[in-house]
């Protein structure tokens, strides 16, 4: 494993400056370095505990088992500092990137760590609140290791080169137009497009966000009432169902484009909530460990 | 007809005001002559509420008018006074188009018809020139303006703007503003836009597609009237609603009427300025030139040379130019000790580039560069080192290491580095001093400068560096003398982006070096062009001809605009002939090449689709203007989950400003160009920056020293956009009180809202603001660490079409 860590450069001089030139994604990151040492460390645990006998039987009181604990509320603590991180932007040389290699690998560790720490006794207390919490971080992080690395192709493709402010601009020049386009038309029919007008694309509530599903959509619906209408002069109405049409093929992109971002994001509104609950349900652990055990 | 005075002095800006008013003060008999109706015409069209600059801050102020940093109105209130102070005697509405006569007896022709005589002139007419006007019928009625000072003057009308150049469609786009409600029409006399910026021309397409304006190709006015237009278009006449004219139609450069009167050039360049002596005398006895026009476009300097030519005109021989304590400075840590002229006249003497150059040339190049004293074995510049300064020699020698322990003596008058100020690579070999010396680094801007004012200097300076070239890339013992038949046969070759040089399967036998710019080599497998190399500047194409005697094996074209040294093959064959290691060497260079090529097409064969891929995306990359990036960020699409973290680290390394757009700008097969600096092979974006504030760093990267006097020139010169005017949000409240109580905007840069919040009703100063490839920031740049998938990378299209990495991918 020597060269699992690379020289870190004494001091950036003056004519080449530290880049991430190499081009890999956070889960190769150095050659998958964090995987290897996490897995090392789990496998030193398995084989470990099942060589060590530790009397009277295993349990997280014992000697072996305060030391996977201290590990692991350790790594929690590692893990939840992430956030700040990731934000705090001092001119040294980390690497976000590193970060996120190294939290995703230690953290699916904490399954084992965690769980053996415990040595598999659980029950209906604040000690196994805090190790389903800690699952559940898990998991969910998991849930967002795997959309990060199959969403963002599908945000790409769908975008085609244009920007969110873009998309909505689109949609309001399809409105200007069929505001013009829809003054011939009979009362009747303007409800509708009116309506249609007067929606916000962004409106839809949460479920719509996710599912891309938006049975209410005004446009459809103003789509749905032309279509069938025999009101007004044919050739105005046919301008402004082609107008529709376009305006339902903008909205479409527009959706596709929030709710794929909504995925990338909604998973880190029960990652990072439940993080805290854990360390809520952590330190009650801890406190309750030192002063009824 | 009018008394003769003793000066007459044209153009009411810095300069001429300045002049006008030391005249004013002497009480020498003057009249100052200016075309507009108001002072400082270059000044009063500055936006309303401009903040203008003082700068450079080290030069003391010498005029009888006051000036320092403040807003437009404030200074041109101030010299309206000044003005009336100091005596000057002004004629408005007085433009200048003819001078005939001679020193003392000079005969003044204005527009109007007027006519004065003056014994001198001084010409202060800066280098706006005059906008090209309207020529059809009805083109005099005053509703046709030449600029929009202010697109909030226009709120629902009919605008239409003619020309449609950069400033025609800027100023369309600013008028078609959503909430102006303006109805907004462009006349393109032509189909497409060849002469607008790639992203003025797709802003405006995309306002058209949205409705906001009109673009009206092959089209032209015929006949304005009040409230209408005619057009003249393709399908016939059309008469369209029109309450406003814009006609941005260009402008005519003052060099023409300057010319007229007699006074040359310094060459034919664009760069070039009138020829003026160390008073700023013209070659035409008696008519002086200072200000914009004679290359000094900063305000300050413009003043002090109004004060200066009058003291001079005066007969005042003792007046110490205002730049003579910023010369002194810069010789003040030489071993020796001489008076700032008698270092100039040594300068002069002893380096073979200065030779040509007049006083008061030089007196402009030394303020641009450094002079120092090094030790025997004192390190210049080391391999590999980004610069593009070049430096003289004007006492002991350099060493130049060529290889491990060889060096080869550099001797006194020459100069070195030129390599780096040619094709703004880094620097291609270490150089020590060889003696004690002394060397004088002259920056980029000034070296091109002299090399456009001073043919001489030019000659000399192409020469060295073709010879050096040559020498770098043939290597086996050549020599100068060797070099020589090749070097006279030599031919230098503008190539325009994406011309063809060499085509496959045609025979020739020249061989090309490429100055500046980059090129491609394709070839032709299976019916569809592959790329094979990417080739910077300083490399060379063609020798396979030379060696073999066979058809062009590639095609070679110019990735970006390219100067390339055409070398005829005849002289190049002697010149192996004489050489017979230079023979082998090049023969091995040329087996290295086939192997790599074979290669390619082996994969071709076995990898099909990972080659046309790696050959799309090399020609995406190159469309996208990366042949001449030297440092460029890429975002891979298939890892960019759309944080944003590297905006909000870009801003909050940089204060408080983003200075890339990650989601704009063209994507292909999941890789993305965003909207940053690309760190130009020659940038651009430094072309006319008045205070030159604009470098390139030490890692190559182009930046922007303190100094910004918010003209926007760089703004529209950077063919990518990248360059922003804005100005730094006020300090945000920390990250932690942010994460632990939601107070502030959070990190990243904070919301205009927020930011007119906290300024009410200041309004800081805009600057320009670009990448500076995170600078001075030891952990480099902010937006590659920030990214937290590892999508975002910083790449140099060398690295980044390297075959390693088709190697990588093929697997
Ligand atoms: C947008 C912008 C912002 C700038 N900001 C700054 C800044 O903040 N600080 C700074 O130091 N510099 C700044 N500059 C540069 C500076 O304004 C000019 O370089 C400077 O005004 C030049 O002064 P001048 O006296 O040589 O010529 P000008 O100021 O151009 O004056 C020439 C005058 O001559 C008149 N004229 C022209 N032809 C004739 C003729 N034939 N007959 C009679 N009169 C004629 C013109 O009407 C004009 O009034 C800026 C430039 C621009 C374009
Ligand atoms: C108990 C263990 C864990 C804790 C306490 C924890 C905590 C956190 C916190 C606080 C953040 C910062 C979120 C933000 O500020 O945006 C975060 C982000 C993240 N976590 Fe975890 N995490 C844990 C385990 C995991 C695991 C096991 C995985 C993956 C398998 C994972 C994947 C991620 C990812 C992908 C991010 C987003 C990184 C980014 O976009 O910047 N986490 N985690
Ligand atoms: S600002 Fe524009 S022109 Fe200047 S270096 Fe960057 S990309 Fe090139
Ligand atoms: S290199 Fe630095 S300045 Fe340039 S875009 Fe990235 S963060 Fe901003
Ligand atoms: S930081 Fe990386 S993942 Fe986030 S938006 Fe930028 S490039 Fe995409």
């Amino acid at each position: 494993m020597a060269s699992l860590f690379q020289r870190r450069r004494g001091k950036a001089t003056q004519t080449e400056r530290v880049r991430e030139r190499r081009h890999e994604g956070f889960l190769r990151y150095a050659n998958f370095r964090w995987a290897k040492i996490s897995g090392g460390l789990c496998l030193l645990i398995i084989v470990s505990y099942a060589l060590i006998d530790v009397t009277p039987r295993p349990n997280g009181g014992s000697w072996y088992g305060y030391t996977l604990g201290t590990i692991g509320a350790g790594l929690i603590l590692w893990l939840t500092a992430l956030g700040y991180r990731k934000r705090k932007m001092t001119s040294d040389h980390w690497s976000l990137k590193a970060w996120t290699s190294a939290h995703v690998y230690l953290g699916l560790s904490l399954i084992v760590i965690g769980t053996w720490h415990t040595g598999f006794q659980l029950g209906w207390n604040v000690h196994t609140l805090a190790w389903v919490l800690m699952m559940l971080v898990i998991l969910s992080g998991l849930y967002g290791v795997i959309v990060y690395s199959t969403l963002p192709a599908a945000l790409s493709n769908n975008r085609d080169e244009m920007t969110q402010m873009q998309m909505l601009e689109a949609i309001r020049a399809f409105d200007r137009q069929l505001h013009a386009a829809a003054q011939p038309l009979t009362p009747q029919d303007t409800a509708p497009v009116l309506a249609a007008l007067d929606e916000d694309p962004f409106a839809g509530g949460i479920m719509a966000r996710l599912s891309g599903r938006y049975p209410h959509c005004a446009t459809a619906a103003a789509l749905r009432a032309l279509g069938a209408s025999r009101s007004s002069d044919a050739e105005a109405r046919e301008k402004v169902v082609g107008l529709l049409s376009q305006k339902e093929v903008a909205l479409a992109r527009l959706r596709q484009h929030l709710r794929i971002r909504a995925l990338l994001e909604i998973w880190l509104y029960v990652h990072v909530p439940l993080t805290f609950a854990l360390i809520a349900a952590l330190s009650a652990h801890i406190i309750s460990v030192f002063f009824y055990w | 007809m009018s008394e003769p005075v003793k000066v007459a002095i044209i153009g009411s800006g810095p300069a001429g005001l300045s002049a006008a008013s030391r005249a004013g003060q002497l009480g020498l008999s003057h009249i100052l002559l200016e075309k507009t109706d108001h002072l400082s015409d270059t000044i009063f069209k500055y936006q309303k509420g401009k903040r203008v600059l003082a700068t450079p801050e080290r030069l003391d102020l010498r005029s009888d008018c006051r000036f320092a940093e403040g807003a437009r109105e404030y200074i041109l209130g101030n010299w309206d006074e000044d003005a009336v102070n100091n005596k000057v005697n002004v004629v408005k509405h007085a433009e200048v188009t003819a001078v005939t006569g001679q020193k003392g007896a000079f005969e003044i022709k204005t527009a109007k018809g007027d006519v004065y005589h003056a014994e001198t002139i001084v010409l202060a007419i800066g280098t706006q020139g005059n906008p090209n006007r309207m020529r059809c019928e009805g083109a005099d009625l005053p509703h046709i303006i030449y600029q929009v000072d202010d697109p909030e003057d226009f709120k629902d009308k009919h605008i239409t703007v003619v020309g449609s150049g950069d400033a025609g469609i800027e100023n369309a786009l600013g008028v078609a503003e959503e909430a102006l409600e303006n109805t907004v029409t462009i006349l393109n006399r032509s189909k497409d836009f060849a002469r607008a910026k790639a992203k003025n021309v797709s802003d405006m397409m995309e306002a058209a597609e949205n409705g906001f304006m009109s673009i009206r190709t092959e089209t032209q006015p015929k006949q304005v009237e009040p409230g209408w237009l005619t057009l003249e278009t393709p399908t016939g006449d059309e008469k369209i609603p029109c309450d406003v004219i814009v006609a941005r139609l260009g402008s005519v450069a003052p060099r023409g009427f300057v010319e007229s009167m007699g006074i040359e050039f310094t060459g034919p360049d664009r760069e070039a300025f009138p020829k003026l002596s160390p008073t700023f005398e013209s070659t035409v006895p008696g008519i002086f030139v200072i200000g914009a026009l004679a290359g000094y476009p900063l305000i300050k300097h413009c003043m002090n040379q109004g004060y200066d030519v009058v003291e001079f005109i005066n007969g005042n021989k003792n007046l110490t130019p205002a730049d003579e304590k910023d010369l002194a400075a810069i010789f003040a840590n030489l071993p020796q000790k001489k008076s700032v002229s008698e270092w100039l006249d040594y300068l002069r003497e002893r380096v073979r580039i200065f030779a040509d150059v007049s006083p008061l040339q030089m007196r402009e190049f030394m303020l641009d560069s450094k002079v120092a004293y090094y030790r025997k074995g004192d390190v210049v510049f080391e391999k590999g080192e980004p610069g593009s300064s070049l430096f003289a020699i004007a006492d002991g020698h350099a060493e130049v290491e060529v290889g491990p322990g060889i060096t080869v003596p550099i001797e006194q008058g020459s100069i070195f580095g030129e390599v780096g100020l040619i094709s703004g690579r880094k620097r291609g070999a270490t150089i020590r001093a060889g003696a004690d010396s002394i060397f004088v680094e002259v920056s980029r801007t000034a070296a091109l400068k002299l090399m456009a004012a001073v043919p001489g200097a030019k000659r000399v300076i192409n020469r060295i560096s073709l010879e050096r070239q040559l020498l770098q890339i043939f290597k086996g013992g050549l020599t100068v003398e060797d070099l020589a038949p090749v070097v006279d046969a030599a031919e230098v070759e503008r190539v325009p982006a994406g011309k063809v040089v060499l085509t496959e399967g045609e025979q020739g036998d020249d061989v090309y070096v490429i100055r500046s710019g980059s090129m491609v080599v394709e070839k032709d497998i299976g019916g569809k062009p592959i790329f094979l190399r990417y080739l910077p500047a300083g490399s060379f194409f063609g020798e396979m001809g030379v060696l073999s005697g066979q058809p062009r094996n590639a095609t070679v074209k110019a990735a970006v605009g390219a100067e390339l040294i055409k070398l005829t093959g005849e002289s190049f064959r002697k010149m192996l002939a004489a050489r017979p290691q230079v023979r082998e060497a090049t023969e091995a260079a040329v087996a290295e090449r086939a192997q790599m090529n074979n290669f390619i097409e082996s994969r071709k064969a076995t990898y099909s689709s990972a080659v046309d891929l790696y050959s799309d995306t090399a020609s995406f990359i190159m469309k996208e203007g990366l042949g001449e990036a030297t440092d460029a960020l890429l975002i891979d699409e298939n890892l960019c989950v759309g944080c944003d973290n590297c905006e909000k680290a870009c801003a909050d390394s940089h204060e408080g400003l983003s200075r890339l757009d990650r989601e704009a700008g063209k994507t292909f097969a999941h890789l993305h160009v965003p909207t940053s600096c690309r760190h130009c092979e020659h940038p651009h974006c430094m072309a006319d920056c008045p205070p030159n504030v604009i470098h390139r760093g030490p890692d190559g990267e182009v930046f922007m020293e303190p100094g910004c006097i918010g003209c926007g020139n760089c703004m529209r010169n950077c063919p990518y956009g990248v360059i922003r005017m804005e100005a730094a949000p006020p300090p945000k409240p920390g990250l932690l009180r942010w994460l632990l109580t939601g107070f502030g905007p959070g990190p990243g840069e904070p919301s205009p809202k927020w930011t007119k919040k906290q300024l009410g009703d200041e309004k800081p100063k805009k600057i320009a603001v670009k990448c500076d490839m995170c600078k001075g920031i030891a952990g480099g740049p902010a937006c590659v660490r920030a990214c937290p998938t590892g999508a975002a990378i910083r790449v140099s299209p060398e690295e980044f079409l390297s075959i390693a990495r088709l190697q990588e991918d093929a697997g």
